[in-house]
Protein backbone atom coordinates (compact mmCIF):
# COMPACT_ATOMS: atom_id res chain seq x y z
CA UNK A 1 0.00 0.00 0.00
CA UNK A 2 1.21 3.20 -1.09
CA UNK A 3 1.83 6.45 1.59
CA UNK A 4 -0.10 8.35 -0.46
CA UNK A 5 -3.16 6.05 0.13
CA UNK A 6 -2.78 6.22 3.77
CA UNK A 7 -2.80 9.88 3.69
CA UNK A 8 -6.03 9.90 2.15
CA UNK A 9 -7.72 7.77 4.33
CA UNK A 10 -6.10 9.54 7.33
CA UNK A 11 -7.57 12.69 5.93
CA UNK A 12 -11.03 12.41 4.81
CA UNK A 13 -11.35 15.29 1.52
CA UNK A 14 -14.82 16.72 -0.07
CA UNK A 15 -13.98 14.52 -3.21
CA UNK A 16 -13.53 11.39 -1.75
CA UNK A 17 -15.65 9.25 -4.63
CA UNK A 18 -17.79 6.98 -2.72
CA UNK A 19 -19.45 8.55 0.26
CA UNK A 20 -19.54 6.61 3.66
CA UNK A 21 -22.79 5.21 4.22
CA UNK A 22 -25.23 7.13 6.55
CA UNK A 23 -24.87 4.56 9.44
CA UNK A 24 -20.81 4.76 9.53
CA UNK A 25 -21.75 9.05 9.22
CA UNK A 26 -23.89 8.65 12.89
CA UNK A 27 -21.07 6.29 14.32
CA UNK A 28 -18.48 8.72 13.23
CA UNK A 29 -20.47 11.56 14.44
CA UNK A 30 -20.91 9.67 18.06
CA UNK A 31 -17.63 8.98 18.35
CA UNK A 32 -16.57 12.92 17.46
CA UNK A 33 -18.64 13.98 20.30
CA UNK A 34 -17.55 11.39 22.54
CA UNK A 35 -13.91 12.79 22.07
CA UNK A 36 -14.90 16.17 22.33
CA UNK A 37 -16.40 15.52 25.56
CA UNK A 38 -13.40 13.55 26.98
CA UNK A 39 -11.10 16.60 26.04
CA UNK A 40 -13.68 18.46 28.26
CA UNK A 41 -12.34 15.81 30.81
CA UNK A 42 -9.01 16.12 30.27
CA UNK A 43 -9.18 20.66 30.31
CA UNK A 44 -9.95 19.85 34.17
CA UNK A 45 -7.28 17.82 34.55
CA UNK A 46 -4.71 19.49 32.85
CA UNK A 47 -1.74 21.73 34.64
CA UNK A 48 -3.28 25.25 34.44
CA UNK A 49 -0.19 26.98 33.83
CA UNK A 50 0.84 24.52 30.84
CA UNK A 51 4.02 27.04 29.91
CA UNK A 52 5.21 26.91 33.08
CA UNK A 53 5.03 23.62 33.83
CA UNK A 54 6.64 22.63 30.60
CA UNK A 55 9.55 24.68 31.13
CA UNK A 56 9.74 23.49 34.68
CA UNK A 57 9.72 19.94 33.70
CA UNK A 58 13.70 19.04 33.40
CA UNK A 59 14.99 16.05 34.13
CA UNK A 60 18.13 14.74 34.40
CA UNK A 61 19.51 12.24 31.88
CA UNK A 62 19.43 8.29 32.93
CA UNK A 63 20.57 5.13 31.13
CA UNK B 1 7.58 -22.03 19.62
CA UNK B 2 7.01 -20.32 22.07
CA UNK B 3 7.12 -16.56 23.29
CA UNK B 4 7.53 -17.69 26.68
CA UNK B 5 10.89 -17.10 28.62
CA UNK B 6 12.60 -15.36 31.44
CA UNK B 7 12.29 -11.60 30.75
CA UNK B 8 11.44 -8.30 32.83
CA UNK B 9 11.29 -4.68 32.08
CA UNK B 10 13.20 -1.90 34.22
CA UNK B 11 11.65 1.77 34.16
CA UNK B 12 13.41 4.58 35.50
CA UNK B 13 10.59 7.28 35.85
CA UNK B 14 10.64 11.01 35.87
CA UNK B 15 10.61 12.57 38.67
CA UNK B 16 9.28 16.50 39.57
CA UNK B 17 8.69 19.05 42.33
CA UNK B 18 6.10 21.75 40.38
CA UNK B 19 7.32 24.84 41.59
CA UNK B 20 10.09 23.77 43.58
CA UNK B 21 13.03 24.14 40.24
CA UNK B 22 15.80 23.30 43.48
CA UNK B 23 14.73 20.54 44.53
CA UNK B 24 17.59 17.66 43.93
CA UNK B 25 16.24 15.01 41.60
CA UNK B 26 18.41 12.21 43.30
CA UNK B 27 17.70 13.01 47.00
CA UNK B 28 14.07 13.22 45.57
CA UNK B 29 14.50 9.67 43.98
CA UNK B 30 15.87 8.29 47.52
CA UNK B 31 12.76 9.28 49.28
CA UNK B 32 10.45 8.24 46.40
CA UNK B 33 12.26 4.03 47.82
CA UNK B 34 11.71 5.70 51.36
CA UNK B 35 8.10 6.64 50.65
CA UNK B 36 7.36 3.08 49.37
CA UNK B 37 8.86 1.37 52.21
CA UNK B 38 7.77 3.23 54.80
CA UNK B 39 4.10 2.98 53.67
CA UNK B 40 3.63 -0.79 52.79
CA UNK B 41 2.96 -3.21 54.52
CA UNK B 42 4.67 -4.93 56.78
CA UNK B 43 7.80 -7.38 55.11
CA UNK B 44 6.13 -6.25 51.81
CA UNK B 45 9.81 -4.79 51.02
CA UNK B 46 13.39 -5.14 52.55
CA UNK B 47 14.32 -2.42 55.10
CA UNK B 48 16.55 -0.04 53.60
CA UNK B 49 19.46 -1.25 56.39
CA UNK B 50 19.37 -4.68 54.09
CA UNK B 51 21.51 -4.49 51.06
CA UNK B 52 22.03 -5.07 47.53
CA UNK B 53 24.26 -7.97 47.26
CA UNK B 54 26.76 -6.66 44.39
CA UNK B 55 28.99 -9.70 44.17
CA UNK B 56 27.96 -11.18 40.76
CA UNK B 57 27.48 -7.31 39.04
CA UNK B 58 29.67 -6.81 36.02
CA UNK B 59 28.53 -3.98 34.04
CA UNK B 60 31.63 -3.04 32.50
CA UNK B 61 31.79 -6.80 30.87
CA UNK B 62 31.22 -6.54 27.05
CA UNK B 63 29.41 -9.26 25.70
CA UNK B 64 31.72 -9.11 22.64
CA UNK B 65 34.53 -10.85 24.77
CA UNK B 66 36.72 -7.70 26.43
CA UNK B 67 36.12 -5.68 29.68
CA UNK B 68 36.43 -2.17 29.58
CA UNK B 69 38.84 -0.78 32.31
CA UNK B 70 37.70 0.85 35.03
CA UNK B 71 39.58 3.77 34.58
CA UNK B 72 38.25 4.67 31.30
CA UNK B 73 34.79 4.08 32.24
CA UNK B 74 32.54 7.53 32.56
CA UNK B 75 31.42 7.63 36.48
CA UNK B 76 27.55 7.10 35.18
CA UNK B 77 28.65 3.62 33.97
CA UNK B 78 29.79 2.34 37.53
CA UNK B 79 26.40 1.17 38.99
CA UNK B 80 28.33 -1.57 41.51
CA UNK B 81 29.69 0.40 43.91
CA UNK B 82 27.33 0.37 47.12
CA UNK B 83 26.13 4.16 47.99
CA UNK B 84 24.57 3.84 51.73
CA UNK B 85 23.22 7.17 50.48
CA UNK B 86 21.29 5.89 47.96
CA UNK B 87 18.32 3.86 48.90
CA UNK B 88 17.83 0.35 47.62
CA UNK B 89 14.75 -1.77 48.57
CA UNK B 90 13.77 -5.42 47.10
CA UNK B 91 10.06 -5.92 47.16
CA UNK B 92 8.20 -9.14 48.02
CA UNK B 93 7.06 -8.87 44.61
CA UNK B 94 10.89 -9.68 43.84
CA UNK B 95 11.35 -6.51 42.27
CA UNK B 96 14.26 -4.15 43.26
CA UNK B 97 12.92 -0.85 43.80
CA UNK B 98 16.26 1.98 43.81
CA UNK B 99 18.02 4.84 42.56
CA UNK B 100 19.50 4.67 39.49
CA UNK B 101 21.26 7.82 38.63
CA UNK B 102 19.00 10.68 39.15
CA UNK B 103 15.69 8.42 38.99
CA UNK B 104 13.71 6.61 40.73
CA UNK B 105 13.71 3.21 38.86
CA UNK B 106 11.79 -0.37 39.39
CA UNK B 107 12.83 -3.07 38.12
CA UNK B 108 10.20 -5.77 37.88
CA UNK B 109 10.90 -9.44 39.04
CA UNK B 110 11.95 -12.26 36.10
CA UNK B 111 8.20 -13.44 34.42
CA UNK B 112 8.17 -15.90 32.15
CA UNK B 113 5.15 -14.66 29.77
CA UNK B 114 4.27 -11.57 28.12
CA UNK B 115 1.10 -11.36 29.70
CA UNK B 116 3.41 -11.67 33.44
CA UNK B 117 5.57 -8.81 32.16
CA UNK B 118 2.45 -6.68 31.87
CA UNK B 119 1.13 -7.49 34.97
CA UNK B 120 4.48 -6.94 37.39
CA UNK B 121 5.06 -3.31 34.82
CA UNK B 122 1.99 -1.97 35.96
CA UNK B 123 2.59 -3.36 39.75
CA UNK B 124 5.21 -0.91 39.59
CA UNK B 125 3.22 2.07 38.53
CA UNK B 126 1.07 1.03 41.47
CA UNK B 127 4.64 0.93 43.94
CA UNK B 128 5.23 4.77 42.17
CA UNK B 129 1.77 5.88 43.10
CA UNK B 130 2.21 4.62 46.32
CA UNK B 131 5.27 6.43 47.35
CA UNK B 132 4.02 9.20 45.26
CA UNK B 133 1.00 9.55 48.22
CA UNK B 134 3.13 8.96 50.65
CA UNK B 135 4.92 12.34 50.35
CA UNK B 136 1.73 14.13 49.22
CA UNK B 137 0.29 13.08 52.53
CA UNK B 138 3.24 15.03 54.43
CA UNK B 139 2.58 18.04 52.11
CA UNK B 140 5.91 16.83 49.50
CA UNK B 141 3.90 16.57 46.10
CA UNK B 142 6.49 14.22 44.30
CA UNK B 143 5.04 13.87 40.98
CA UNK B 144 6.28 10.75 38.65
CA UNK B 145 5.93 10.00 35.09
CA UNK B 146 6.58 6.85 33.74
CA UNK B 147 8.19 8.41 30.56
CA UNK B 148 11.79 8.54 29.00
CA UNK B 149 12.30 12.46 28.06
CA UNK B 150 11.80 15.58 29.31
CA UNK B 151 11.89 17.46 26.01
CA UNK B 152 14.86 19.39 26.81
CA UNK B 153 18.19 17.17 25.84
CA UNK B 154 18.00 14.41 28.73
CA UNK B 155 16.57 10.88 28.45
CA UNK B 156 16.00 8.06 30.90
CA UNK B 157 15.17 4.27 30.41
CA UNK B 158 13.13 1.75 30.55
CA UNK B 159 14.67 -1.45 29.58
CA UNK B 160 13.11 -4.81 28.48
CA UNK B 161 15.68 -7.84 29.36
CA UNK B 162 15.74 -11.40 28.18
CA UNK B 163 17.01 -14.62 29.15
CA UNK B 164 18.61 -15.83 25.85
CA UNK B 165 21.06 -19.13 25.38
CA UNK B 166 24.80 -18.16 25.53
CA UNK B 167 25.27 -20.55 22.94
CA UNK B 168 23.56 -18.11 20.23
CA UNK B 169 26.41 -15.97 18.56
CA UNK B 170 26.59 -12.61 19.69
CA UNK B 171 26.81 -11.29 15.70
CA UNK B 172 23.43 -13.37 15.04
CA UNK B 173 22.05 -11.42 18.18
CA UNK B 174 22.85 -7.96 16.33
CA UNK B 175 22.05 -8.78 12.64
CA UNK B 176 18.40 -10.12 13.56
CA UNK B 177 17.55 -7.51 15.98
CA UNK B 178 18.55 -4.02 14.65
CA UNK B 179 15.89 -4.01 11.55
CA UNK B 180 13.25 -5.53 14.13
CA UNK B 181 13.95 -2.73 16.71
CA UNK B 182 14.32 -0.03 14.91
CA UNK B 183 10.29 -0.91 13.44
CA UNK B 184 9.44 -1.92 17.04
CA UNK B 185 8.18 1.37 18.00
CA UNK B 186 4.98 0.63 15.62
CA UNK B 187 3.89 -1.44 17.83
CA UNK B 188 4.72 -0.30 21.12
CA UNK B 189 5.74 3.57 20.98
CA UNK B 190 5.03 6.11 23.53
CA UNK B 191 4.82 9.38 21.06
CA UNK B 192 6.45 12.16 21.84
CA UNK B 193 5.76 16.01 20.71
CA UNK B 194 9.19 17.40 18.99
CA UNK B 195 11.80 16.40 16.68
CA UNK B 196 15.21 16.25 17.92
CA UNK B 197 16.80 15.52 21.24
CA UNK B 198 16.03 19.31 22.66
CA UNK B 199 12.46 19.21 20.49
CA UNK B 200 14.07 21.70 18.03
CA UNK B 201 11.84 20.89 15.43
CA UNK B 202 7.86 21.06 16.59
CA UNK B 203 5.83 17.77 15.51
CA UNK B 204 4.90 14.42 16.90
CA UNK B 205 6.94 11.11 16.45
CA UNK B 206 6.06 7.34 17.59
CA UNK B 207 8.77 7.05 19.59
CA UNK B 208 9.94 8.64 22.42
CA UNK B 209 13.77 7.21 22.68
CA UNK B 210 14.31 7.42 18.87
CA UNK B 211 16.42 10.64 18.49
CA UNK B 212 18.77 9.39 21.80
CA UNK B 213 20.08 6.31 19.92
CA UNK B 214 23.28 7.22 18.52
CA UNK B 215 24.91 3.79 17.98
CA UNK B 216 24.44 0.46 16.24
CA UNK B 217 26.17 -1.80 18.92
CA UNK B 218 27.44 -0.18 22.60
CA UNK B 219 28.35 -1.10 25.97
CA UNK B 220 27.00 2.66 26.95
CA UNK B 221 23.92 2.81 28.55
CA UNK B 222 23.80 6.46 29.60
CA UNK B 223 26.06 8.00 26.33
CA UNK B 224 26.13 6.98 23.09
CA UNK B 225 23.16 4.75 23.46
CA UNK B 226 22.95 1.84 20.67
CA UNK B 227 20.04 -0.35 19.39
CA UNK B 228 21.64 -3.24 20.58
CA UNK B 229 23.53 -3.21 24.00
CA UNK B 230 26.51 -5.26 24.38
CA UNK B 231 26.33 -5.06 28.35
CA UNK B 232 27.37 -8.64 29.49
CA UNK B 233 25.99 -9.31 32.87
CA UNK B 234 24.05 -12.18 32.71
CA UNK B 235 23.11 -12.19 36.67
CA UNK B 236 23.20 -16.14 35.70
CA UNK B 237 25.17 -18.67 35.05
CA UNK B 238 27.76 -17.09 32.53
CA UNK B 239 28.27 -20.28 30.83
CA UNK B 240 24.86 -21.26 30.30
CA UNK B 241 23.29 -17.80 30.25
CA UNK B 242 22.94 -14.43 28.11
CA UNK B 243 21.00 -11.29 29.38
CA UNK B 244 20.12 -9.62 26.27
CA UNK B 245 19.39 -6.06 27.73
CA UNK B 246 17.57 -3.33 25.21
CA UNK B 247 17.33 0.24 26.09
CA UNK B 248 15.97 1.93 22.44
CA UNK B 249 12.30 0.94 24.30
CA UNK B 250 9.61 3.25 25.39
CA UNK B 251 8.07 3.20 29.06
CA UNK B 252 4.43 2.14 27.95
CA UNK B 253 1.32 2.68 29.87
CA UNK B 254 -0.98 0.33 27.36
CA UNK B 255 -0.95 -3.28 28.12
CA UNK B 256 -1.58 -3.95 24.59
CA UNK B 257 1.78 -1.79 23.92
CA UNK B 258 3.89 -3.40 26.37
CA UNK B 259 2.85 -7.09 25.63
CA UNK B 260 3.68 -6.58 21.97
CA UNK B 261 6.66 -5.01 22.83
CA UNK B 262 8.23 -8.08 24.91
CA UNK B 263 6.77 -10.30 23.30
CA UNK B 264 7.15 -9.93 19.47
CA UNK B 265 10.73 -9.41 20.59
CA UNK B 266 10.90 -13.00 22.55
CA UNK B 267 9.72 -14.36 19.57
CA UNK B 268 12.10 -12.58 17.14
CA UNK B 269 14.64 -13.92 19.44
CA UNK B 270 13.18 -17.69 19.25
CA UNK B 271 13.51 -16.85 15.43
CA UNK B 272 17.62 -16.09 15.72
CA UNK B 273 17.97 -19.03 18.25
CA UNK B 274 16.03 -21.28 15.31
CA UNK B 275 18.44 -19.30 12.52
CA UNK B 276 15.02 -18.63 10.95
CA UNK B 277 15.07 -15.09 11.41
CA UNK B 278 14.52 -12.55 8.14
CA UNK B 279 17.77 -11.62 6.41
CA UNK B 280 17.17 -7.86 6.50
CA UNK B 281 20.67 -5.90 6.48
CA UNK B 282 19.59 -1.86 6.78
CA UNK B 283 22.06 0.86 5.10
CA UNK B 284 21.72 3.10 8.03
CA UNK B 285 20.07 1.83 11.21
CA UNK B 286 20.59 4.41 13.08
CA UNK B 287 19.56 7.23 11.06
CA UNK B 288 16.36 4.96 10.40
CA UNK B 289 15.12 4.55 13.28
CA UNK B 290 14.82 8.37 13.21
CA UNK B 291 12.96 8.11 10.11
CA UNK B 292 10.21 5.57 11.01
CA UNK B 293 9.28 7.38 14.19
CA UNK B 294 8.72 10.74 12.60
CA UNK B 295 6.22 9.26 9.94
CA UNK B 296 2.82 7.77 11.87
CA UNK B 297 1.32 7.35 8.21
CA UNK B 298 4.13 4.65 7.75
CA UNK B 299 4.69 5.78 4.14
CA UNK B 300 8.42 6.44 5.63
CA UNK B 301 10.85 3.72 3.99
CA UNK B 302 14.75 2.76 5.46
CA UNK B 303 16.83 1.29 2.60
CA UNK B 304 18.09 -2.14 2.77
CA UNK B 305 21.46 -3.27 1.47
CA UNK B 306 20.06 -5.23 -1.19
CA UNK B 307 18.31 -2.24 -2.36
CA UNK B 308 15.05 -2.13 -1.14
CA UNK B 309 12.67 0.21 0.62
CA UNK B 310 10.69 -1.35 3.82
CA UNK B 311 8.68 0.58 5.56
CA UNK B 312 8.37 -0.13 9.64
CA UNK B 313 5.16 -2.34 8.93
CA UNK B 314 6.93 -3.97 6.07
CA UNK B 315 9.89 -5.03 8.49
CA UNK B 316 7.21 -5.95 11.04
CA UNK B 317 5.37 -8.09 8.76
CA UNK B 318 8.73 -9.86 7.85
CA UNK B 319 9.16 -11.31 11.46
CA UNK B 320 5.52 -11.89 11.78
CA UNK B 321 5.63 -14.14 8.53
CA UNK B 322 9.10 -16.17 9.84
CA UNK B 323 6.81 -17.03 12.77
CA UNK B 324 3.95 -18.09 11.38
CA UNK B 325 5.59 -20.24 9.51
CA UNK B 326 7.99 -21.02 12.25
CA UNK B 327 4.60 -22.03 14.27
CA UNK B 328 3.15 -24.46 10.72
CA UNK B 329 6.29 -26.11 10.24
CA UNK B 330 6.12 -27.47 14.05
CA UNK B 331 10.02 -26.53 13.94
CA UNK B 332 12.06 -27.71 16.71
CA UNK B 333 10.76 -25.59 20.06
CA UNK B 334 7.99 -23.93 17.55
CA UNK B 335 4.61 -25.75 18.92
CA UNK B 336 2.44 -22.65 19.84
CA UNK B 337 1.18 -22.63 23.23
CA UNK B 338 -1.27 -20.01 24.47
CA UNK B 339 0.74 -17.21 25.88
CA UNK B 340 2.28 -17.44 21.71
CA UNK B 341 -1.34 -17.40 20.15
CA UNK B 342 -2.39 -14.39 22.13
CA UNK B 343 0.84 -12.87 20.93
CA UNK B 344 0.80 -13.79 17.24
CA UNK B 345 -2.92 -12.79 16.77
CA UNK B 346 -2.68 -9.49 18.95
CA UNK B 347 0.77 -8.54 16.58
CA UNK B 348 -1.24 -9.51 13.29
CA UNK B 349 -4.34 -7.55 14.19
CA UNK B 350 -2.60 -4.88 14.76
CA UNK B 351 -0.03 -4.81 11.81
CA UNK B 352 -3.25 -5.07 9.98
CA UNK B 353 -4.59 -1.88 11.45
CA UNK B 354 -1.87 0.10 11.45
CA UNK B 355 -1.85 -0.43 7.44
CA UNK B 356 -5.41 0.92 7.75
CA UNK B 357 -5.95 3.40 9.77
CA UNK B 358 -3.75 3.99 12.17
CA UNK B 359 -6.03 5.92 14.61
CA UNK B 360 -8.33 3.24 15.70
CA UNK B 361 -5.67 1.34 17.61
CA UNK B 362 -6.01 4.31 20.60
CA UNK B 363 -7.04 2.01 23.04
CA UNK B 364 -4.28 -0.68 22.39
CA UNK B 365 -1.07 1.53 21.80
CA UNK B 366 0.31 4.77 23.88
CA UNK B 367 1.78 6.09 20.64
CA UNK B 368 -1.78 6.23 19.03
CA UNK B 369 -3.98 7.03 22.18
CA UNK B 370 -1.62 10.27 22.84
CA UNK B 371 -1.55 11.01 19.20
CA UNK B 372 -5.70 11.50 19.29
CA UNK B 373 -5.93 13.25 22.12
CA UNK B 374 -2.83 15.70 20.68
CA UNK B 375 -4.97 15.88 17.53
CA UNK B 376 -8.25 16.40 19.13
CA UNK B 377 -6.76 19.43 21.10
CA UNK B 378 -5.01 21.01 18.21
CA UNK B 379 -7.87 20.78 16.07
CA UNK B 380 -10.40 22.18 18.18
CA UNK B 381 -8.16 24.57 19.73
CA UNK B 382 -6.03 25.29 16.35
CA UNK B 383 -3.09 25.08 18.38
CA UNK B 384 0.64 24.68 16.53
CA UNK B 385 2.65 21.52 17.11
CA UNK B 386 5.23 23.60 19.83
CA UNK B 387 1.94 24.83 21.40
CA UNK B 388 3.37 24.29 25.53
CA UNK B 389 -0.43 22.55 26.18
CA UNK B 390 0.53 19.67 23.94
CA UNK B 391 3.82 19.91 25.28
CA UNK B 392 2.17 19.37 28.60
CA UNK B 393 -0.42 16.47 27.23
CA UNK B 394 2.54 15.21 26.16
CA UNK B 395 4.45 14.85 29.94
CA UNK B 396 0.62 14.67 31.99
CA UNK B 397 -0.28 11.59 29.36
CA UNK B 398 2.12 8.84 32.18
CA UNK B 399 1.48 10.65 35.04
CA UNK B 400 1.62 8.11 37.64
CA UNK B 401 -1.42 9.80 39.75
CA UNK B 402 -5.19 8.42 39.23
CA UNK B 403 -6.35 12.35 38.80
CA UNK B 404 -3.69 13.74 36.87
CA UNK B 405 -2.68 10.97 34.39
CA UNK B 406 -3.89 10.70 31.26
CA UNK B 407 -3.40 7.82 30.67
CA UNK B 408 -4.94 6.91 33.67
CA UNK B 409 -8.09 9.09 32.93
CA UNK B 410 -8.11 7.00 29.51
CA UNK B 411 -8.20 3.62 31.33
CA UNK B 412 -11.04 5.07 33.98
CA UNK B 413 -13.58 6.01 30.85
CA UNK B 414 -12.67 2.39 29.42
CA UNK B 415 -10.82 3.95 26.43
CA UNK B 416 -7.15 1.70 27.16
CA UNK B 417 -7.71 -1.78 27.00
CA UNK B 418 -6.91 -3.69 29.79
CA UNK B 419 -5.51 -7.42 29.67
CA UNK B 420 -4.97 -7.49 33.26
CA UNK B 421 -7.31 -6.59 36.05
CA UNK B 422 -6.84 -4.23 38.76
CA UNK B 423 -7.14 -6.38 41.18
CA UNK B 424 -4.59 -8.83 39.48
CA UNK B 425 -2.45 -5.98 39.54
CA UNK B 426 -2.86 -4.55 43.13
CA UNK B 427 -1.95 -8.51 44.07
CA UNK B 428 1.51 -8.00 42.10
CA UNK B 429 2.41 -5.39 44.24
CA UNK B 430 3.38 -7.88 47.17
CA UNK B 431 3.16 -11.36 45.37
CA UNK B 432 6.14 -12.24 42.98
CA UNK B 433 5.21 -14.69 39.68
CA UNK B 434 5.23 -18.30 40.73
CA UNK B 435 7.59 -19.31 37.78
CA UNK B 436 10.54 -17.66 38.24
CA UNK B 437 13.83 -17.39 41.12
CA UNK B 438 11.92 -14.10 41.56
CA UNK B 439 9.16 -16.37 43.74
CA UNK B 440 12.20 -17.31 46.20
CA UNK B 441 13.52 -13.73 45.87
CA UNK B 442 9.82 -12.50 46.85
CA UNK B 443 8.96 -15.55 49.71
CA UNK B 444 11.90 -14.61 51.55
CA UNK B 445 11.39 -10.98 52.17
CA UNK B 446 7.32 -11.71 53.14
CA UNK B 447 8.64 -14.54 55.11
CA UNK B 448 11.80 -13.47 57.22
CA UNK B 449 11.93 -9.42 56.65
CA UNK B 450 15.06 -8.03 58.59
CA UNK B 451 16.49 -11.58 58.66
CA UNK B 452 17.28 -11.47 54.96
CA UNK B 453 20.37 -9.27 54.89
CA UNK B 454 21.11 -8.77 51.01
CA UNK B 455 19.53 -9.79 48.21
CA UNK B 456 20.09 -9.35 44.09
CA UNK B 457 19.00 -10.98 40.49
CA UNK B 458 21.24 -14.46 41.79
CA UNK B 459 21.25 -14.46 45.19
CA UNK B 460 19.60 -13.80 48.43
CA UNK B 461 21.95 -13.23 51.81
CA UNK B 462 20.32 -15.24 54.82
CA UNK B 463 21.08 -15.31 58.91
CA UNK B 464 21.69 -18.25 59.70
CA UNK B 465 21.56 -20.04 63.23
CA UNK B 466 24.37 -17.83 64.60
CA UNK B 467 23.12 -14.73 62.97
CA UNK B 468 25.75 -15.11 60.63
CA UNK B 469 25.07 -14.09 56.93
CA UNK B 470 24.71 -17.17 54.18
CA UNK B 471 24.97 -16.97 50.88
CA UNK B 472 22.45 -18.26 49.12
CA UNK B 473 22.87 -18.54 45.16
CA UNK B 474 20.07 -18.88 42.73
CA UNK B 475 22.02 -19.19 39.19
CA UNK B 476 19.31 -20.74 37.47
CA UNK B 477 16.60 -18.42 36.80
CA UNK B 478 13.91 -20.53 36.09
CA UNK B 479 15.13 -22.62 39.61
CA UNK B 480 13.46 -21.18 42.82
CA UNK B 481 10.08 -21.27 41.95
CA UNK B 482 6.96 -21.51 43.93
CA UNK B 483 6.68 -25.45 43.20
CA UNK B 484 9.95 -26.56 44.26
CA UNK B 485 10.14 -24.30 47.60
CA UNK B 486 6.74 -23.16 48.96
CA UNK B 487 6.44 -26.05 51.16
CA UNK B 488 10.39 -25.77 52.83
CA UNK B 489 9.46 -21.55 52.74
CA UNK B 490 6.21 -22.85 54.77
CA UNK B 491 7.64 -24.99 57.16
CA UNK B 492 10.16 -22.48 57.89
CA UNK B 493 9.84 -19.98 60.92
CA UNK B 494 12.98 -18.25 60.57
CA UNK B 495 15.98 -17.91 57.97
CA UNK B 496 17.95 -19.65 59.65
CA UNK B 497 15.16 -23.20 59.34
CA UNK B 498 15.35 -22.30 56.33
CA UNK B 499 18.81 -22.47 55.53
CA UNK B 500 19.45 -25.71 57.28
CA UNK B 501 16.16 -27.33 54.75
CA UNK B 502 17.78 -25.99 51.42
CA UNK B 503 19.54 -29.29 50.78
CA UNK B 504 16.64 -31.43 51.87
Amino acid sequence: MSGQEQQRRNTPEPEEPTPPAPAQVASEAKKDAELDSFLDEIDGVLETNAQEFVHGFVQKGGQ
Amino acid sequence: MTVRRVMGIETEYGVALPGQPAADPIMWSGRVVQGYVRSAATNASLPLTSGWDYADETPLRDARGFSMARALADVSQLTDVDDPMIANSVLSNGARLYVDHAHPEYSSPEVMSPLDAVRWDRAGELVMRQAADHWAQTGEPVRLYKNNVDGKGASYGTHDNYLVPRSVPFADLISGLLPFLIARPAICGAGRVGLGVASQGAGFQISARADYIEAEVGLETTLKRPIVNTRDEPHASPSVHRRLHLITGDATCADVGTLLKVGSTSAVLRLIESDRHPRIELVDPVAGARTLSRDPSFAATVLSTDGQRLSALDILEAYLVACREAVADEAPGWVADSDTQMLLERWQAVLDQLRVDPSQLGAQLDWVAKWNLLRGFKDRDDLSWNDPRLQLIDIQYSDVDLSRGLAAKLRAAGRLESLVSDEAVRAAMVTPPLDTRAWFRGACVARFGADVKAASWDSVVLLDRRSRPQRVGMPEPEGGTESIWADRIASSTTSADLLEHLSD
